[in-house]
């Protein structure tokens, strides 16, 4: 109190005293739901500061945040970039490996439905090198037992002939190819007459009378007669039927999907064949119901 | 301490009163054991402020507002510690701090040995004390204290007049120069 004048040391004094005490006061008391006075009065006078503070700081973040620290916020995209694209592709591959397992699961309960049929899953490893043939390859061969004009199908339906074995691989006329025919029927009417490809996606069916009735919808299966495919295998669904002279304009879209083939079964037979009796089996489970076992296994022949 | 001294504040020549020495502090816990004693058997005596007598009359005596405050303040804070628990440290304390310094800075300004200058001093402190009590109450404790009632008048009537008659024996233990 060296700088204050005397006559007031006394009036600093009393202000001194009283503040004092009035802290002591405020120490005491105690508010209703507010707590002691002292703490509502210390964070009344605090908390303005500490807005301020927490304003001034977070104001100062975001300025730092937004401008000055978007180099790290350049890296840190790229880097969110690079993992979103590695996650997108290996989303694709295991969306790949699911359908791949589906469609495995789906031969291998076919398979199962048709246990006294030699058959051999193969997988398709390519395709023509052309466009005007309607061909693929298959990584199984004359050492697994396929020859020539074995058929080829898949759970769906028919695919195609084998039209060349070799040692390691075989190549299969598909069953779209303009040189492609298999022998069929209308699952319903019965009626019987060949079905061929015609270089497009739909088949033909060629010798259907007009008088005959064929309605779009109608389903389409192998005959038997062409002692290559066993009876009653899907070949498609008609899709147009007009009448033509002498002979009904028919269309039909194959039950196999030919465009995207990846497995198939290869029917270890040139002799006819008979899966009406166990395809009821089959048809009791549904090509969708899953198979246990190994996929890797159940890719192994199964030889007559 | 044991000396007087002349101060000139205008054309007044007001003489500094000394006690004898431990009489202050003597006087101070006596008047407080009465204050709490007493009202046991008469309770009607409650009525009597005998440490704010106590404050005013070294206030006005000694006539230093420092020392005047700070003996308010204790004498103050005493009576805050003897008093119950709705009276919480501080509210006697900061009353008589005020009172103490008023007493002390009137005291260097004005002849107050006078009984009815004594009489009606004490009546405006207790007035004032009671008011500071008041303003107290109302701003820090929430209580709902009236500013006047008729039990405030006759209280500062009985006070300034027991003022007058304790000043007086007081006033024996001043030394003599």
């Amino acid at each position: 109190m060296a700088g204050i004048p005397s006559r007031h040391k006394s009036l600093f004094l009393l202000a001194g005293v009283i503040i004092l005490q009035v802290l002591l006061l405020a120490v005491q008391i105690k508010r209703d739901s507010q707590g002691r006075l002292i703490r509502v009065w210390t964070v009344g006078a605090v908390s303005p500061f500490e807005k301020g503070g927490a304003y001034t700081v977070g104001h100062i973040r975001d300025v730092w945040r937004h401008y000055f620290a978007l180099r790290d916020t350049a890296k840190e995209n790229e880097r969110l970039k690079r993992e979103n694209d590695q996650l997108k592709l290996q989303i694709t591959q295991l969306q790949g490996r699911a359908a791949e397992a589906d469609r495995l699961a789906t031969l291998l309960d076919f398979r199962q439905a048709h246990k006294d049929v030699p058959m051999l899953s193969a997988r398709v490893i390519g395709a023509s090198a052309d466009s005007a043939s309607q061909t693929i390859y298959l990584d199984r061969g004359e050492r697994d037992g396929i020859k020539r004009n074995m058929g080829v199908i898949t759970p769906d339906g028919v695919v195609g002939k084998v039209i060349e074995a070799y040692a390691n691989t075989t190549q299969v006329l598909l069953l779209t190819d303009k040189e492609s025919g298999v022998g069929a029927m209308l699952a319903d009417s019965r009626i019987q007459s060949p079905v061929g490809g015609t270089g497009e996606p739909l088949l033909s069916m060629k010798y259907v009378p007009t008088d005959d009735t064929v309605n779009v919808g109608d389903a389409v299966v192998t005959s038997g007669k062409d002692r290559i495919f066993p009876a009653d295998l899907p070949v498609g669904t008609v899709v147009e039927s007009r009448p033509g002279n002498p002979f009904r304009q028919i269309r039909i879209r194959p039950a196999a999907r030919l465009e995207r083939l990846e497995e198939v079964i290869v029917l270890l037979s040139l002799h006819p064949l008979d899966l009406r009796k166990s395809s009821d089996t089959y048809g009791q489970q549904g090509p969708a119901a899953t198979a246990s076992g190994s996929v890797t296994e159940e890719r192994g022949a199964v030889r007559p | 301490m044991n000396d007087t001294f002349e101060y000139r504040g205008g054309t007044a020549h007001i003489e500094v009163h000394k006690f004898r020495s431990g009489s202050i502090v003597f006087v101070t816990l006596v008047a407080l054991v009465i204050q709490a004693f007493v009202p046991v058997y008469f309770a009607k005596s409650a009525i009597l402020d005998l440490p704010l007598l106590i404050t005013v009359y070294f206030g006005l005596s000694r006539r230093n507002p420092s020392t005047g405050l700070l003996l308010g303040m204790v004498i103050g804070l005493l009576q805050d510690s003897l008093s119950g628990p709705t009276v919480p440290l501080g509210l006697y304390g900061i009353s008589n701090t005020v009172i103490g310094y008023l007493a002390s800075s009137i005291g260097a300004r004005l002849d107050t040995e006078h009984p009815a200058a004594r009489f009606a001093l004490t009546g405006i402190f207790f007035c004032v004390h009671q008011g500071i009590i008041v303003l107290i109450r109302r701003l820090l404790l929430a209580q709902p204290e009236p500013w006047f009632t008729a039990h405030l008048a006759i209280a500062a009537g009985i006070n300034a007049v027991a003022a007058v008659v304790l000043f007086l024996l007081l006033d024996r233990l001043r030394k003599t120069p």
